[in-house]
């Protein structure tokens, strides 16, 4: 192994891979690829190809485990045996731990565990093929999955690394620069720029640690917006063929516009609807005389929704006060 | 009104009055927690795309008994949570030797939340007109976020496909649909479902879905009648014992 190359920059100022020193690799995202995992995303960094599967939340077991007041976060990293040339022993190891390890604080501080007493949320990240940055690949992966999932956090999770070649830095390491530069600096945060993980190897001077800093910030922004885009794209392209011939377009904004304070209007129009539904069953002869009823109790129902969900508003706002 | 698709983190209003469910708060500002849709009426709320049901008090799901203790029987409700029957929330008083012959594991119920305390003990009722075990009908799964959608505003969408189909509809919060009918009409329904689900962030989609269901409706009474003249002429063609044979083999099943 004995393939360093002689220089990692040329008198272009351009990179091995023909990049700019604060460019990024290309990034291709798709999101739902599993169809038994609650969210997941499979991600194309440069080489690298990861999978992520995200389950949860869900009941955990062991039960010792259980955090009675905020949901489990597991993390597993594992490189798939192929990923490198060099066959990986399968298995978990002092590295695939240290990095689950550090990428599930990535997501703790964001994912908003306090909605799920007791449950765990669980991140699968398989890394396919390996080429420098599988850990921060991998957590751009896993907060696309937690998304569809439907999981709630503060924030997406982009996580970008700067290293040091030939003296100089450079963003997103491929793998020569990797294993032969002179440092390598991994970093995540949220959009607002909060740093969830930032691991060092190497060696950086304190000036350089700070412009390391500002390159990653702006490299973590590009990502951040190839996010957004993928998430946004994924039912862009359906919507775009489904929605003319609208004739009765205000009627079903409404539609989506109460889901939330419908819900409990709708509930007790099933409520209505069952106990017409159980009269059948015991007696079907009475049936009509029930459908009959029907209509006078829905309109009941309506008025007392109405005040319903007046007190439901109340009662909302107050659990926001509290969060606050 | 809008009806952008807004992303975890994603900014929304100044003003921290309009911050509704599936939002945040930070520095006065309200920020998205979900992918999902956002809704622009009164405050600003996100209706996500995915995600398990939690279960809150007065919902009505739809349960699988799972285990049964002395005086409880646990409940699989679709979410993260198990819920607990107690048997004094039966209608009618059990003696604990009796529970699984009224309800035995794998039998599904229509069930009320009766309360959820704050480490998520979910507790479940039956004291409730129309709430009874299911012993009919089908049960179909969908995304418990889209249950709204299946509804529809003021109950129009599950009123319209009461009307089209026939069928018997309860919908579960939690994302368990039972319906009964004819097979012919629940095979139908289950299609209009699965085209609610597939299309549930686009406009226009009760009267799409009637459109569906009608066109549909047309399409197999036409091909009741072609199989009809078809079944005719294989069970000619088919001899007298095949039948006796099919039915022994059935009732032996049904034992």
């Amino acid at each position: 192994m004995n393939d360093k190359p002689e220089k990692f920059i040329d008198e272009n100022g351009l990179r091995l891979d023909g990049r700019q020193i604060d460019e990024i690799r290309p990034m291709t995202i798709k999101i739902g690829v599993l169809s038994r995992a609650d969210g997941s995303c499979y991600m194309e960094w440069g080489n690298n190809k990861i999978l992520v599967a995200v389950y949860g939340p869900r009941e955990l077991h062991p039960r010792r485990l259980q955090k009675s007041d905020s949901a489990l976060i597991r993390y597993r990293y594992n490189m798939a045996a192929f990923s490198v040339e060099d066959r990986i022993r399968p298995g978990p190891s002092r590295r695939s731990t240290e990095i689950s390890k550090v990428s599930r604080e990535a997501f703790e501080p964001v994912v908003m565990t306090n909605l799920y007493p007791s449950a765990v949320i669980d991140v699968f990240a398989e890394v396919l093929q390996a080429d420098a940055g599988t850990r921060t690949a991998a957590i751009n992966a896993a907060s696309i999955a937690l998304a569809d999932a439907g999981i709630p956090m503060k924030s997406l999770v982009a996580a970008c690394a700067v290293g040091k070649v030939d003296g100089k830095l450079v963003l997103d390491l491929n793998k020569p620069e990797d294993n032969y530069g002179q440092a390598d600096l991994p970093i995540a945060m949220t959009q607002d720029g909060e740093i969830t993980l930032l691991q060092m190897d190497g060696n950086l001077t304190q000036e350089e640690f700070k412009q390391a800093l500002e390159m990653c910030k702006k490299g973590c922004l590009q990502i951040l917006e190839m996010q957004k885009e993928a998430l946004k794209g994924k039912f862009g392209e359906d919507a775009a063929i489904e929605v003319p011939e609208d004739i009765d377009e205000e009627i079903d904004i409404e539609v989506m516009v109460e889901c939330d304070i419908g819900e409990s209007e709708d509930e007790d129009l099933e409520e209505a609807d069952v106990s017409g539904e159980s009269g059948e069953d015991e007696d079907s002869e009475d049936t009509e005389a029930e459908e009959e009823d029907h209509e006078v109790i829905e309109e009941e129902f309506v008025d007392l929704v109405e005040e319903e969900t007046a007190d439901e508003e109340e009662i909302t706002e107050g659990s926001e006060i509290r969060e606050q | 009104m809008e009806r952008d698709i807004v992303f975890p983190g994603q900014f929304l209003s100044e003003n921290k009055a309009d911050s509704g469910p599936g939002t945040y708060v930070k520095d006065g500002k309200v920020y998205s927690l979900l992918y999902g849709i956002k809704n622009a009426r009164n405050r600003i709320s996100v209706v996500p795309f995915a995600g398990k049901y939690i279960p809150s008090s007065k919902d009505f799901v739809i349960g699988t008994v799972i285990e049964l203790t002395p005086s409880n029987w646990i409940f699989d409700i679709c979410s993260p949570y198990d819920g607990l029957l107690h048997v004094s929330e039966y209608p009618k008083r059990v003696e604990s030797g009796k529970m699984p012959g009224i309800m035995d594991v794998g039998d599904s119920v229509l069930l009320r939340v009766k309360d959820v305390n704050p480490s998520m003990k979910v507790e479940l009722s039956m004291r409730e007109r129309g709430l009874k075990p299911l012993n009919v009908g089908r049960i179909i799964k969908v995304v418990p976020a889209k249950v709204p959608r299946i509804i529809g505003h003021g109950g129009s969408m599950v009123s319209m496909l009461k009307k089209e189909t026939d069928c018997e509809i309860f919908v579960g919060q939690n994302g368990r649909i039972w319906i009964n009918g004819k097979d012919s009409d629940m095979d139908r329904l289950t299609e209009a479902i699965d085209m609610i689900m597939q299309q549930s962030h686009t406009t226009g989609l009760t009267d799409r879905v009637c459109r569906f269901l009608r066109n549909k409706e047309d399409a197999d009474t036409d091909e009741d009648l072609a199989e009809a003249e078809e079944v005719e002429e294989d069970e000619s063609g088919i001899p007298e014992d095949t039948y006796r044979k099919v039915d022994a083999l059935l009732e032996e099943t049904d034992e």
